[in-house]
């Protein structure tokens, strides 16, 4: 991921839906602010096994366009809650090979409890909400959808 | 009127397709939709009666009405991170 410049002390989240392999430096890099006390980064990554069998690597696809629109939604929502808005969050779709990172969030904040709170809600609402699929590619040629969960409708019918 | 119906995932993988353009008659619902493209048959009956959906973008219940020109994705349950 080729992340742009950031001026210190500019505020505002930011979220990114990428092909690239992600750089956790340059993603950490966006979140720099001189007054705050804590910042945390979180990778997720593409892991080795799954359910006994070997994993070769896993193919994440999403419906880009709501995609976008909905980890915004969510790191919105975790901005306003907790009061800092040095968020930035970057999932990576394509295919991907064990130990790449699928997802980085980074939070920066006056103090560390902010932080944690804020980087905690926004993975569990990415793997809740986000139109995101991952098919996992085994060792022995199979591939398989990962069993996520249901969209639940949170709108009245128009 | 006609709609655009997405298939993501598992979903594309059993229909074959990502994408299948609907004609439908003016006031239909997203359950109209369903039922006009599982009556297609095989492999189109593969998609669930009552999926996921999203109308633009936005989730919405099986009896919400469509309008022309709606993209309409049908999202198999979500796995991101």
């Amino acid at each position: 991921m080729n992340a742009p410049a950031r001026d210190q002390g500019a505020s505002g989240y930011r979220i990114a839906i990428v092909r690239e392999i992600i750089d956790p430096a340059a993603v950490l890099a966006l979140v720099r602010d001189p007054a705050d006390g804590a910042v945390l980064l979180f990778l997720g990554k593409v892991r080795d096994h799954a359910e006994g069998r070997r994993v070769g690597g896993m193919r994440y696809e999403a419906y880009q366009p709501m995609a976008e629109k909905e980890l915004n939604a969510i790191v919105e929502e975790a901005a306003r809650q907790l009061g800092t808005d040095r968020i930035v969050v970057v999932h990576r779709v394509g295919d991907l090979a064990v130990g790449e990172v699928s997802v980085a969030i980074a939070v920066s904040s006056s103090h560390r409890g902010e932080a944690y709170q804020a980087s905690r809600f926004i993975i569990e609402e990415v793997k809740k909400r986000l139109p995101v699929w991952k098919q996992e590619q085994y060792a022995d040629g199979e591939a398989a959808w990962v069993q996520g969960q249901t969209l639940e409708a949170i709108e009245d019918a128009r | 009127m006609q709609v655009r119906s997405l298939f993501f995932a598992a979903y594309r993988d059993a229909m074959g397709t990502g994408t299948l353009d609907v004609d439908l008659p003016e006031g239909a619902t997203v359950g109209d939709l369903v039922s006009s493209i599982r009556s297609r048959g095989a492999p189109f009956n593969r998609l669930p009666k009552a999926p996921a959906v999203a109308i633009n973008h936005e989730v919405m219940r099986g009896d919400a009405r469509l309008t022309e020109g709606d993209e309409i994705a049908f999202l198999p349950p979500v796995a991101g991170g």
